[in-house]
């Protein structure tokens, strides 16, 4: 895990190649964070993954979480390890309510395959270049995106009328 | 006409005498008044269904380990109702316990279970999960299993204790002996639903076993 100066290194050297990319860096509860350009997220991804003495080569994780009513509103979570010296970092890209898209990462890691389909599948999120971005864990005629907040609950209204009636 | 009950003893001494050919006159007239129950077919033929109920080996969620899992071990041991032979095919199964939420995407699973199944059949909703939507008040769980298929009882828990799975057996067993079929099931385009075994769901039947089986659907739907 990088620590704070750290992490500002590792963005220096990120700005040094790839200029711009990296929004800003956050450091909470020992947590590095990149905040990168969503245009610019493979270029990141690349560097992080192939620079020598960084070798981010596993991605352990990838998900999307919904910050509803912040704009830009979804942000795409990218957990990636390097295994020789057990550092995690988070790189994350936040994209705007209105057309939710990036750029696919199955071709850096192949196990983002599965995991942007789950995050398409929930949020909507369309990661370009994907090679079958289908649902795959709702049924194929689903309609919706139900981990956006603004998606109702769903379920049926119950009645308690014992209660209601005693307690009104 | 009213017969004075014996004690065991005496009538298995009585038994052992027929077999030995001893018994005669009003002794064997006695014998035979003790043994015999008249009945007509169909409650003789509802007995034998509800005592020999084989259930499908078919789980959804946490509710099967209570259902088809610990119902069948030493300590509750359904074999003594005659339903230990759980089967691994709904073509062989007359039951099938909805043990768990029915998601979306499942739900159509469980009804095409269901109409393999052949008749008669029944279903039982285990759990608060399958007969209402339980906890899972969401976008992914079907609300009630009842919204798609014909359940024939309802166990309420979250899960229900094995006791109250086998006290729902009981009750299922009395209605099958009772009332075999109210023909409620109509109202889910459940009769005569059947797959046919061979080939597939657009397999015909050959004439001969199309006629069987209506004559057979009629007499349980009468």
């Amino acid at each position: 895990m990088p620590d704070g100066p750290g992490l500002e290194l590792l963005r220096g050297e990120i700005d040094g190649d790839a200029p711009g990319a990296v929004l800003a860096t956050s450091f909470e509860k020992e947590r590095a964070v990149l905040i990168v350009d969503p245009e610019r997220i493979l270029d990141v991804l690349t560097w992080l993954r192939d620079t020598p003495g960084r070798r981010y080569g596993f991605l352990s994780s990838l998900h999307v979480a919904d910050y509803l009513p912040a704009e830009p509103r979804f942000g795409v979570h990218y957990e990636l390890l390097n295994r020789d010296r057990r550092e995690r970092l988070r790189v994350k890209a936040m994209l705007p309510a209105s057309s939710p898209q990036i750029d696919s990462c199955v071709g850096l890691f192949p196990t983002a395959n599965f995991q942007e389909r789950e995050a398409f599948d929930f949020f909507g999120v369309v990661f370009h270049g994907h090679p079958e971005l289908t649902r795959i864990l709702l049924p194929e005629d689903y309609v919706g995106y139900p981990q956006r907040r603004d998606f109702p609950v769903g379920g049926e209204p119950v009645t308690f009328t014992y209660s209601e009636a005693r307690y009104g | 006409m009213e017969v004075e009950r014996r004690s065991f003893e005496a009538r298995q001494a009585s038994a052992r005498d027929m077999l030995r050919g001893d018994l005669e006159g009003e002794d064997l007239e006695r014998y035979v008044e003790e043994r015999v129950v008249t009945t007509t077919f169909e409650k003789m033929l509802n007995l034998a269904r509800a005592n020999s109920i084989f259930p499908l080996t078919f789980g959804l969620a946490c509710c099967a380990i209570e259902a088809p899992i610990s119902i069948v071990t030493a300590r509750y041991d359904l074999a003594r109702f005659g339903a230990e032979a759980l089967r691994a095919s709904p073509r062989q199964a007359d039951l099938i316990i909805l043990s768990g939420r029915v998601s979306i995407k499942m739900a159509p699973v469980v009804r095409r279970l269901y109409d393999q199944m052949l008749e008669p059949k029944w279903a039982i909703s285990m759990g608060a999960c399958s007969s209402s939507g339980g906890m899972f008040a969401n976008y992914a769980v079907v609300q009630g299993a009842d919204k798609f298929m014909p359940i024939d009882l309802h166990i309420p828990g979250c899960p229900p204790r094995p006791e109250a799975v086998m006290y729902g057996f009981n009750k299922l067993q009395r209605k099958i002996m009772g009332e075999p079929d109210q023909g409620w099931r109509q109202r889910y385009n459940a009769a005569g639903t059947e797959e046919w075994a061979r080939g597939g769901p657009a397999s015909q039947p050959s004439p001969e076993a199309a006629e069987a089986y209506e004559i057979a659907r009629e007499l349980t739907l009468a």
